[in-house]
């Protein structure tokens, strides 16, 4: 019964790829349009944290809850995909140490598990920190791939019949009357122009959301949030990094292969396709986590870049950090009066499988479809298999 | 802290790059395109600057601009490169030809299909972690028996564009897959006598001439020419004890 009904996804990030996989499991037709390369937008280009959620465990506790979740989750149906070596949140001022309650109650609170180390052992364990350092927490946080992780999702979704299509762009939202009935294509392989049908479109674009909703003549409360990110050769911790205080800049270094990706800083764009590079944010980047790190300070530069977060958010609300990370599927039938469409924003990409398994619910209640979600307990194929 | 991409002045460099579209822009082309470049841009970031404000057509790949997914992996007058780590003004050109990866069958513009790459991987075994080499010394938490770490092969076919041998003779396994190829034996999960029966063929470690252009093209520390002398010595001692009975 399920496989009667088609639905297209545009966009081919990493919550794309989960719904993909998603409602491929669901027994559901599904093709999935992206206009560049697979993760080629936020998707492939964060830092790489497998969140435990402790950066949230005091402020948003609900976004901390989700991420502690989907973190053992995703171990499970992705084995040996992460650089499994948990993190560690230090403290370097005082005002770092006084944080110190608030933060453990917060994760024992959200269901993450810690561990408190002295200075002393801290520095045995990573001797390349601040030798100021004077406690740290240790959390189940890891490094992700974010390529290869996304990729196991599109091949275990492909081999279960999902179409997908790279370099196929949207150009239009078809409609009849007030309801979505398909999309009108550009394949940048052929230049050719297509219409693909659907009983149902979903808008997985992040930070390009508005740019889909506005063909569609709805609305979504997608605020872009950029950041700077840095990579510097040399990996100067096996565990992530952070740091012990508020959500603030240059508060996490993310070891990944043979380099250390420092982060992140925060301002907001309505131009998600141009986003810059602010020289004085790379700098900032430097000195801050320099202040957990300070190898870093001089290391040798392999990268820096910017990438947007899809902050769920209206315009009343001022100031980056105090928005939520959580996620939301919008139905635009309640929200727009226009049927056929929802759109799934917000997150982090720790969370793209229950960002899925949130839409993929949506999508078969709006289709009538009685097929529960399985995500949780299948394990992906190797990320090679999507060339296959 | 390096010298790379201290802010500065922009300065114009024009871009000469391949296009191509099966049926449509056919045969290939190359189309100029100018660009301010400020002393931070990288070819990415020059190609993304493009696509956005004067040719949305232009199809590159690209996902983690931090040389970690090997997707972006191309040409630049001449030479293999990833295009995110690439910095324009370093290239000392005022002209900056950009072309796809030679080798690899081609899609469009700068894109290449990585199907046969992949399949070529998939008997090697696509080790993707291994233990850290990083602070050995260093004590570990109690949850942690070995830190691990991706490998530096990150797939992206610069080697095998630059391999004089793939480049004629489309049977060579190719640098990237015979280097896979010697860390799984190194790691020993897979059972060796198909490894060994793999690297000991006409196609495999000895057609390769050490040109070493592997080497030199890989952006990612992983020294496949190196790796490819290693296995033969691996696959010549793994003979010769066979030859004589004894337990390889």
């Amino acid at each position: 019964m399920a496989e009667k009904f088609h639905v297209l996804v545009i966009g081919g990030g990493s919550t794309g790829a989960a719904l993909v996989h998603d409602l491929a499991l669901r027994g559901l037709r599904v093709t999935l349009v992206e206009r560049g390369e697979l993760t080629s937008g936020t998707a492939g280009r964060h830092h790489g944290l497998l969140h435990s959620g402790g950066r949230y465990a005091v402020q948003d506790q609900e976004s901390a809850r989700e991420c502690i979740e989907e973190n053992m989750i995703l171990r499970r149906i992705a084995p040996d995909s992460f650089e499994e070596n948990d993190g560690l949140f230090v403290a370097i001022t005082d005002e770092d140490v006084a944080y110190r309650g608030a933060f453990v109650r917060g994760c024992a609170e959200c269901g993450i598990p810690t561990r408190e180390f002295s200075a002393a052992q801290t520095l045995r364990m990573e001797p390349y920190l601040n030798p100021l350092v004077k406690l740290a927490v240790q959390v189940p946080d890891a490094t992700l791939d974010c390529w290869r992780l996304p990729m196991r999702f599109f091949a275990t979704a492909k081999h279960n019949g999902a179409d997908i299509r790279p370099y196929t762009e949207v150009v239009d939202i078809l409609k009849r009357d007030r309801t979505v009935i398909g999309v009108r294509v550009k394949s940048h392989v052929n230049g050719q122009v297509y219409d693909i049908g659907a009983d149902l479109v979903v808008n997985a674009t992040g930070v390009w959301a508005e740019k889909i909703s506005e063909m569609a003549g709805v609305r979504v409360p997608v605020r872009p949030s950029p950041g700077v990110m840095v990579a510097v050769r040399g990996r100067w911790c096996n565990m992530v990094i952070n740091r012990l205080a508020p959500p603030g800049d240059g508060d996490i270094v993310v070891p990944q292969r043979a380099l250390s990706v420092i982060g992140t800083t925060e301002w907001y764009t309505d131009d998600p396709d141009r986003l810059g590079l602010p020289e004085d944010h790379v700098q900032k980047m430097f000195e801050k986590c320099g202040e957990m790190l300070p190898v870093v300070r001089t290391a040798p530069l392999r990268a820096a870049w910017s990438a947007a977060r899809p902050l769920i958010g209206d315009e009343t609300v001022a100031g980056g950090r105090e928005l939520s990370r959580t996620f939301k599927c919008y139905d635009h039938k309640e929200r727009d009066g226009v049927e056929g469409i929802v759109t799934i924003s917000g997150g982090k990409g720790t969370t793209m499988r229950g960002m899925a398994e949130l839409t993929a619910n949506v999508v078969c209640q709006k289709l009538g479809v009685h097929a529960p979600c399985r995500t949780r307990e299948t394990v992906l194929l190797p990320y090679g298999a999507y060339y296959q | 802290m390096s010298d790379n991409g201290r802010p500065g002045p922009k300065r114009p460099v024009t871009f000469k790059v391949f296009r191509y579209k099966p049926g449509d822009t056919d045969p290939p082309r190359y189309d100029e395109f100018k660009v301010d470049v400020d002393p931070r841009m990288t070819v990415l970031d020059a190609l993304e600057d493009i696509r956005t404000s004067q040719d949305a057509t232009l199809l590159y790949r690209h996902s983690c601009h931090h040389a970690s997914c090997g997707t972006c992996a191309m040409k630049a007058n001449g030479r293999e490169i990833l295009s995110c780590v690439t910095n324009v003004l370093e290239l000392g050109t005022d002209t900056v030809v950009v072309e796809p990866l030679g080798v690899l069958p081609l899609v469009a513009d700068l894109t290449v299909d990585m199907t046969s790459f992949a399949d070529h991987f998939e008997p090697a075994g696509m080790t993707l972690l291994r233990k850290s080499e990083f602070n050995p010394k260093a004590e570990r938490p109690a949850s942690v028996q070995d830190y691990a770490r991706y490998e530096n092969c990150i797939e992206c076919g610069a080697c095998i564009s630059a391999c004089p041998i793939t480049n004629t003779d489309p049977q060579f396994m190719g640098p990237a897959d015979l280097a896979a190829l010697y860390r799984a034996l190194v790691k020993g999960d897979d059972l060796p006598e198909k490894l060994y029966a793999l690297a000991d063929c006409e196609h495999g470690a000895w057609r390769c001439h050490t040109a070493m252009e592997c080497t030199a093209a890989c952006p990612s520390d992983v020294d496949p020419g190196g790796l490819l002398m290693a296995l033969r010595r691996r696959v010549t001692g793994y003979k010769i004890k066979r030859l004589f009975g004894l337990k390889v």
